[in-house]
Order: structure tokens, then sequence, then C-alpha cells
């Protein structure tokens, strides 16, 4: 008896009809894309994504090769040459990042005591021919340079956290 | 006699190529609106980089699709290979010549156009079938098999509801089917035959292997079924084949239960008046609901579909058929008497 009741009650499409009614009502819902290129979902101040190496206001670069980065470094990406510069100051001759071997965990930044090397929220960026992928330190530095005041923003959007 | 040959030729080919370039644009556009409705169920916004809203999409995805290679599978049979996805576009078009869109806008306007139709849907299975065997493929062979099957079995519960049809209309002409049923939306065969038309769109939607009858392509079981070995242009026709199967179905549903060009309106008024646009409205609902249950069901397992089409569609249609002939002898309702 309750087998046939059920035969009767499928034959209703009363099932298929609460299924259609559900599709339907999301049909009109409002869409979740965001259109990306025109529109971007908001960025974390913690955000790590491109290296850049920052200098002082007066124009010295930061860092001070004490390869805190470089040991810190999970993914061994981070290479550093150290001299002593003519004024007697120590400082790096190389400092590369090989961006395949980068897992951005961050790391870098977090042992650095001068506030040298951060990552950005740049996130879009790509490299056209092999080799690319290693960064130089002058190419850090300019990126630095351009960015300084984003960089420095987010920092102190982030440090009372620290 | 020869100059009115001629005039005769001539005014059918330029019917002819209106209908065939209007079934392929609406086709282009039919991907377009199927990628945009279940983009908007599943909340997504769907295609909308190329052009203005994602309007030259279908247009980019022609051009890709043509400018493919052709790849032959390693041993298929060249010439089956090629004349499958043919056969498959030749039929779905060929069907067209009889569709009504208007009262009078007929290509071929002849008395037994409801088998003409029956057996040009059909004779698209054999495109199935070549394709998926000169492949020499086992997807492909496996797809097509299943395809061939269902297909054979939904003709049977799909040709019972024309019988339905042809025993309320009194005649196999599509042109006269729709005249029968003049008179507001009371007058449709939709409500004495409402269990047919169910089954006839049901059927139709697995007779053109879309969703939830879709084990012939079961991306997730048999990668794409048949039409797995074909890329660019041969692909292309197939695809084309499909849709504008989808459309036929879609538009003989209007004309055979909902009244082809008639309005749902009686009286006077501009609104009353029979026009082509009904009929494309009809169609299109149609059409949209082919994309509504592509985005809602999953798809049938393939003894389910088999139980559905021999065990349960089979027998209502048989046993709806004498209903329909026993209210058609006793006049009952608006629609006989």
């Amino acid at each position: 008896m309750t087998k046939f009741v059920k035969y009767l009650k499928s034959l209703t499409l009363n099932e298929i009809r609460k299924g259609l009614m559900l599709t339907q009502k999301y049909f009109f819902k409002r869409k979740f894309t965001v259109r990306y290129p025109e529109e971007k979902t908001p960025k974390s101040p913690r955000f790590r994504g491109l290296h850049a190496l920052r200098r002082y206001p007066n124009g010295e670069e930061r860092c001070i090769a004490c390869k805190l980065c470089e040991a810190v470094c999970p993914a061994a990406a981070i290479t550093i040459d150290s001299d002593v510069r003519e004024d007697g100051s120590r400082r790096t001759t190389k400092y590369e990042i090989d961006l395949f071997k980068c897992i951005y965990c961050g790391f870098c930044e977090e042992s650095c005591p001068v506030d040298s090397i951060v990552e950005t929220d740049i996130h879009e960026y790509h490299f056209e021919s092999m080799g690319k992928n290693v960064m130089t330190k002058e190419q850090l530095l300019a990126i630095g340079d351009m960015y300084e005041e984003q960089i420095a923003k987010t920092k102190q959007q982030d440090a009372k956290y620290r | 006699m020869i100059e009115m040959l001629e005039f005769l030729i001539l005014d059918n080919l330029v019917y002819i190529l209106a209908i065939v370039l209007g079934v392929i644009l609406t086709v282009a556009y039919l991907t377009y609106f199927e990628r945009k409705v279940i983009a908007f169920m599943h909340v997504r916004m769907g295609p909308n980089r190329v052009g203005p809203r994602g309007l030259l999409q279908p247009f980019a995805d022609v051009l890709k699709l043509l400018t493919k290679e052709i790849i032959f599978p390693k041993n298929a049979n060249k010439f089956l290979f090629l004349i499958a996805p043919i056969i498959t576009l030749a039929t779905a078009f060929a069907a067209w010549a009889v569709v009504p869109f208007d009262d009078g806008w007929v290509l071929a306007d002849i008395n037994a156009g409801l088998v003409y139709v029956l057996a040009m849907t059909s004779l698209g299975v054999y495109g199935v079938i070549i394709a998926g065997w000169a492949s020499n493929s086992k997807y492909a062979l496996l797809g097509a098999l299943r395809s061939a099957a269902q297909i054979v079995s939904y003709e049977i519960a799909m040709g019972f509801a024309l019988v339905g049809v042809l025993v309320a209309a009194g005649t196999l002409n599509l042109s006269d089917i729709v005249r029968a049923q003049e008179g507001g939306i009371v007058n449709w065969y939709i409500w004495p035959l409402l269990p047919l038309f169910f089954i006839y769109y049901i059927s139709g939607v697995a007779e053109t292997n879309r969703a939830p009858f879709d084990v012939a392509e079961g991306e997730s079981e048999i990668v794409a079924g048949f039409h797995v070995e074909y890329s660019g242009a041969a692909f292309a026709l197939f695809f084309l084949g499909e849709y504008a199967n989808m459309i036929i179905i879609s538009a003989l549903t209007a004309i055979m239960f909902l009244g082809g060009w008639y309005s749902p309106f009686t009286g006077d008024s501009w609104i009353a008046q029979p026009n082509i646009i009904w009929f494309l409205a009809k169609t299109s609902i149609f059409l949209y609901a082919y994309f509504w249950l592509r985005a809602s069901l999953p798809r049938y397992r393939y003894d389910q579909i088999m139980r559905l089409g021999w065990k349960v569609f089979i027998p209502i249609t048989i046993v709806w058929i004498m209903v329909v002939a026993v209210m058609k002898v006793y006049n009952v309702g608006p629609w006989w008497n």
C-alpha cells in the first residue's frame, strides 16, 4: 500500500518541482562573483606578496647583512654575500631571492632585526623568460623605493598586533 | 512551366537559407543563454568578458572551434568518422522543414508532418552510433551504445505521446494541429493531454541526450561519450546538431501542446492576435526548461533511465491514449464539441 502511494506521489513530480523551485530561487540571488580586474577583494595588511628591500628616510639601505633571513628561510630561497664597504660598515654585495623556491611564509620579514626585507601586497607579477625569477638586490631595492609609502602604511596598520 | 519551376526552387532556397541561418544563429546564442542560466543558478556571473556582457562569446567559441585541427584517431575509419557529424547535423536541420512558424509560414506543408519529424529526429541516432563505432575508442563505443539504447527506448514513449496528439487533432499536418487549438489558453491540448505533454517533453530531453539523461556523454564516467575523439569543426557539427535538436523538440512541444502561434488570450485586442512571437516565446520557455533541468537534477543511472522509459512512460501513454479517445468520442470539454 505504501509502495503504491509512493508511486502515485512520484507521478505528481512534486520532488522535482521542489528542486526546480530551489534552483529558480538561486537564479535571482545576488551573485558572488568578483569581476577580477575591475573589482578586487580587500587585502589584509599582513598579505605576503612580492618581496622588497627598504631604505631609511635618508636613503641608506637598511640591510646589515646579518643573514638571519638566509638562515631562517625554509626553502633556501635567499642567497646573501657580504663585504665591508669603504666607510667600514657591513653591507650585502649580493642579495638574491629565487621566487620559484620562495613559499611566501614571511619568516624573512619576521626575522629581520632592521625591518629591511619585507613582503609587499603586490601579487600581480610574472616572469617572461628563464632566470627572471631570481630577484637581484637592485630589483628588490627598486621595488622598496617604489612602494615605500604603501609598505610603511601596512606595517603601521599591523604594528599594534605584533 | 520551366520558369515556374525555377521560381519555386529559388524561392525555396531562400526559405531554406533563412531557416538554416536562423537556426545556426539561435544555436550560437543558445549556448550563451545556457551558460548564463546555469551560471545564475550557481550564483555565478557566467560569460561576461567577450563583448558587452559577454554577448560575443558564441562567436569567439565558434572561431576557436573552426580554427582547431581535426584529429583522426589511429585506425579510425576516416569516411565514417567524417560522415557521422554530418548525419547528425543534416537530420537535425531536415526536421525544420515542416515546422510551422506562423499561419502559412512553413517550408513544406506536408500531411505527414508528424511522422516526418519523428523519422528525422530518430535518424539522428545513426550519427551517434557511427561516430562511436568509427572512433575506434572504447569510451566512444560505450557512449554510442548507451545513446542508441536510450534514444530507441524513448522513441517509443515519444511516438505514443504523439499518437495522443494525433487522436486529439485528427490530423498529422503540424499546421492543422495548431489550427485545431485555436481560441485561447483553454483550447490548447496541454489540458486534455497533460500527462502526454510531460512525457513528450521529458522523452524529448532524453532523446537529445541532455541532462539529466546525458549518460551518452557522462563526463564523469565515459569522458564525453560518443564524441570523445572529435575536435575542431567536426565537434562543432555535433554540437550544432545537438542544439538544433533541442530547439526542434521545444518548438514541437509548443506546436503540439501550447497552440503554436496562437495567443493565450481571447478577444479583439492586439494581445490576442496570433503571431510568430507567441510561437517563439513558447519555444523559449521549453529551451529555458532544458537548462533549468540541467542545473537542478543529477544524472540518472543507466538502469533508472531504462526503467523510466519502459515501465513508466509507455504504460502511462497507452492508458492516456485511450482516455483521449474516449474524451474525443464523447466530445468532452472545450476541445471537442
